[in-house]
């Protein structure tokens, strides 16, 4: 259930969507009057303190009233304190209020298809990629074009904005890259160097095995982690157009290509940290943090498990090289970001925000307040992010293309109906490649339509 | 109607013959009096829940059952509904494969909520029908499990099962990862369940012991009867009632059971079951809501078995 700010904002959600629409269009209607005539008080604070940003908004007088802002967002820990200290630099800035309507990261995915159908908030936290497009397509998201281009973020970010119809319907915020992590200070003390092979890195593997520790740290009780193996084994051994096509259904899951990725999987499952499926993610990174596994494929989030004054000890590498027709530019790096409502109450104001969310004093503001990510606005600061933060922004802008996520590439209900359960099952049991494949694809047949 | 409550509880002096006689006509006054009003209350009475079942009983499932002929994404108006037959069906038997491990498992819990909790259960019972020395106590340390939501009980078990950190790898030194491996992860989750349940199940019997006339303890002693004859030829039987609704209960719950499988990994590698099936599909971004309609078709037909079970003992027994 989402959190409803006031009886008010409750009463309202119950209001059908073609109502909603009408009564929206009335406070548009009344705020715009209001701004003409007597300014009310968060007009004149706008009026006030953000001059630049009214007339960069394009779309007539300084917006006044209340943004909505549904945040995915709710758990008391840095993303939240992160989202706070975004919500006051913005009502700062711009002197209007953000009505925050907080819930628990996975109901809100869980509940986007109701939420989006319902009554949901000007502003709302989201996905790049596919996972917006698919909303996009069915009318779910509201069109932010006129809040492109964006100074300072760049051409692949409005690439992954853009919907089928080629319009913008998302604002990118920051991303992160999925990278193979390890403990600076502790391999040093093992002889360990970062590998830039594949065969160097089953080396190093093996090596960690006589060692006594678990080479990979591993775990996909929650269904998503291994994705990111298997994207990244894609698009080493069959190159980043394939992984495109084959999400889009184009490909068949039962192709030599895709036998081949599951096959070089199995090899490496060999080093991975056993019964993974009863594990989390962030049980399998405290393995790391305790020196109990070498190294772990994850987004580069998982540095957060980290003691806050170990953080600094904890590199990456490049998932190396397998084929060298194919290289190793093209990685998982998903972009997490903010769209409008389709039929916003205040649409002045959400695209206000949504200009101010990506901007380089929003990004700036925010790493200085100690909440530092990997900002899509290349002319942010990176001087107050972590050091493994400033290094993987180089690194992402070294990748010649940029993967969403398999679960963020793909048809919402094929990734979490069919590859969860499958990619589970091939853990479970690695040898039965032909029939685990031709399963996925008469599934994929049934959905894909 | 509150003028009636207070002759509905008599004073301690006065004996229940008078009352019942002294009631009588008040009781007939009121009838007469107030008819079209009451008429009235009874049309509402009966309207209104019915109404309510319609709407949130009836409506629903008939329309799952219709949706389950279509393939809808749960996003627009009707004319993004296509009918796509039976196909649904056809590909849960024949390409889904949860499918299978999920009617497995659901068999599997009915079976084993059969045959452990409810025995244990009769057996706590008994036990403590007969007022041992602190029967208070381990009645309501029985009884606890049940006041917790399943989803908690999951959660508790978790910090018992848990592969690194739960107490069973601790003090064994095993390394079983007892929710995590599909060969073991079901039965953990039974003996979480069981837990529980068994606690439920002790205390309807307790009521229904109680409740058991104690002359027919006596006469059955004098017969010459042992304790245990007693139990099973006269004590048994005549808790009839009880074993219907024990039935019953253990049946819903073993087609019920999700918030505890839900709880430790959504129902999937080796929990799966009907109901998480049905919601992994429904709920979320998946929003198969045909696919998902099928699978709940496909347990309510399930269900209507026991329902019909059920209701054919009821009616046998209301029939004198």
């Amino acid at each position: 259930m989402p959190n409803f700010e006031s009886e008010a904002h409750y009463l309202a959600s119950l209001t059908p969507p073609s109502v909603a629409a009408g009564v929206g269009r009335r406070n548009f209607l009344k705020g715009a009057a209001g701004a003409g005539a007597a300014l009310t008080l968060p007009g004149l604070l706008a009026a006030c303190g953000g001059d630049d940003e009214g007339s960069s908004g394009g779309s007539g007088g300084a917006p006044t009233g209340t943004v909505s802002f549904g945040s995915n967002e709710a758990g008391g820990d840095v993303p939240q304190m992160r989202r706070d200290a975004l919500v006051a630099a913005y009502e700062k800035e711009s002197g209007l209020k953000v009505a925050v309507n907080a819930v628990d990261h996975n109901t809100f995915q869980e509940n986007i298809n109701n939420y989006l159908q319902g009554n949901p908030d000007d502003v709302f936290s989201w996905f790049a990629g596919y996972r917006m497009q698919f909303f996009a397509e069915r009318g779910l998201i509201g069109d932010v074009s006129d809040v492109w281009p964006i100074d300072g973020v760049g051409e692949a970010f409005q690439k992954a904005s853009t919907g089928s119809d080629g319009k913008q319907y998302f604002v990118p915020d920051s991303n992160y890259p999925w990278v193979v992590l390890y403990r600076k200070s502790f391999w040093d003390e093992r002889g360990y160097t970062a590998p830039t092979t594949y065969d160097e890195m089953i080396t190093l593997a093996q090596q960690m095995k006589t060692d006594g520790l678990n080479p990979f740290a591993f775990a996909d009780k929650q269904g998503w982690p291994a994705m990111g193996t298997f994207d990244i084994l894609n698009m080493r051994i069959n190159g980043y157009d394939y992984h495109v096509s084959l999400m889009a259904g184009e490909e068949a899951w039962d192709s030599t290509e895709v036998k081949n990725v599951f096959d070089q999987w199995r090899e490496l499952l060999e080093y991975a940290q056993p019964d993974a499926l009863g594990r989390d993610w962030e049980e399998a990174a405290q393995s790391l943090v305790a020196n109990k596994s070498g190294m772990y494929y994850l987004g580069l989030f998982a540095f957060e498990q980290f003691p806050e004054d170990e953080r600094d000890d904890v590199g990456f590498f490049n998932f190396p090289e397998i084929d060298s027709s194919i290289g190793a530019d093209a990685i998982d790096a998903p972009i997490d970001g903010y769209c409008m409502a389709a039929d916003p109450d205040n649409e002045d104001a959400a695209k206000d925000f949504l200009k101010f969310i990506p901007s380089k004093e929003a990004a700036d503001t925010l790493s200085e307040a100690g909440y530092p990510l990997i900002w899509a606005n290349s002319n942010a600061d990176l001087s107050s992010l972590q050091p493994i933060q400033q290094e993987a922004a180089e690194f992402i802008a070294q990748q010649s293309s940029i993967a969403q996520f398999l679960d963020r590439d793909t048809r919402p209900d094929f990734a979490s109906t069919v590859m969860i359960p499958s990619i589970q099952e091939f853990i479970k049991n690695p040898d039965d490649v032909e029939g685990l494949t031709k399963k996925i694809e008469e599934q994929k047949k049934s959905i894909f339509v | 109607m509150t003028s009636q409550a207070p002759p509905a509880v008599p004073p301690p002096d006065v004996d229940t013959g008078r009352r019942r006689f002294g009631r009588r006509p008040k009781a007939r006054m009121v009838g007469t009096r107030m008819g079209t009003a009451d008429r009235v209350a009874v049309t509402l009475m009966v309207a209104v829940p019915t109404l309510l079942v319609l709407w949130l009983v009836w409506v629903p499932g008939v329309l799952s059952v219709v949706l389950s002929f279509a393939k809808w994404e749960g996003i627009g108006g009707f004319d993004t509904i296509s009918w796509i037959g039976v196909d649904n069906y056809k590909n849960i038997f024949t390409i889904y494969p949860p499918f299978e491990p999920a009617i497995q498992h659901n068999v599997i819990w009915l079976v084993v909520l059969f045959l452990v909790p409810t025995p244990i259960g009769i057996f706590l019972a008994v036990l403590l029908d007969k007022e041992l020395r602190g029967g208070r106590f381990y009645q309501t340390a029985f009884f606890l499990p049940i006041v917790l939501s399943l989803a908690l009980v999951g959660f508790m078990w978790q910090l018992i099962y848990s592969r690194d950190q739960g107490l069973i790898n601790e003090l064994t030194g095993g390394t079983t990862d007892w929710y995590g491996d599909s060969s073991v992860n079901l039965w953990a989750v039974l003996v979480a369940t069981c837990w529980k349940q068994t606690g439920y199940v002790m205390l309807l019997y307790l009521a229904g012991l109680k409740a058991v006339d104690p002359s027919l303890r006596e006469a059955a002693t004098v017969d010459g009867a042992s304790e245990t004859q007693t139990f099973f030829r006269i004590v048994f039987p005549v808790m009839r009632p009880i074993n219907v609704i024990v039935l019953v209960i253990t049946f819903i719950e073993a087609l019920r059971a999700f918030e505890i499988v839900w709880v430790v990994n959504k129902g999937r590698n080796g929990l799966e079951l009907i109901s998480t099936l049905v919601t992994s599909n429904i709920i979320g971004e998946a929003s198969r809501i045909g696919f998902g309609s099928a699978l709940a078709t496909i347990m309510l037909a399930i269900s209507s078995v026991f329902v019909y079970m059920y209701l054919r003992i009821v009616m046998k027994e209301e029939r004198p």
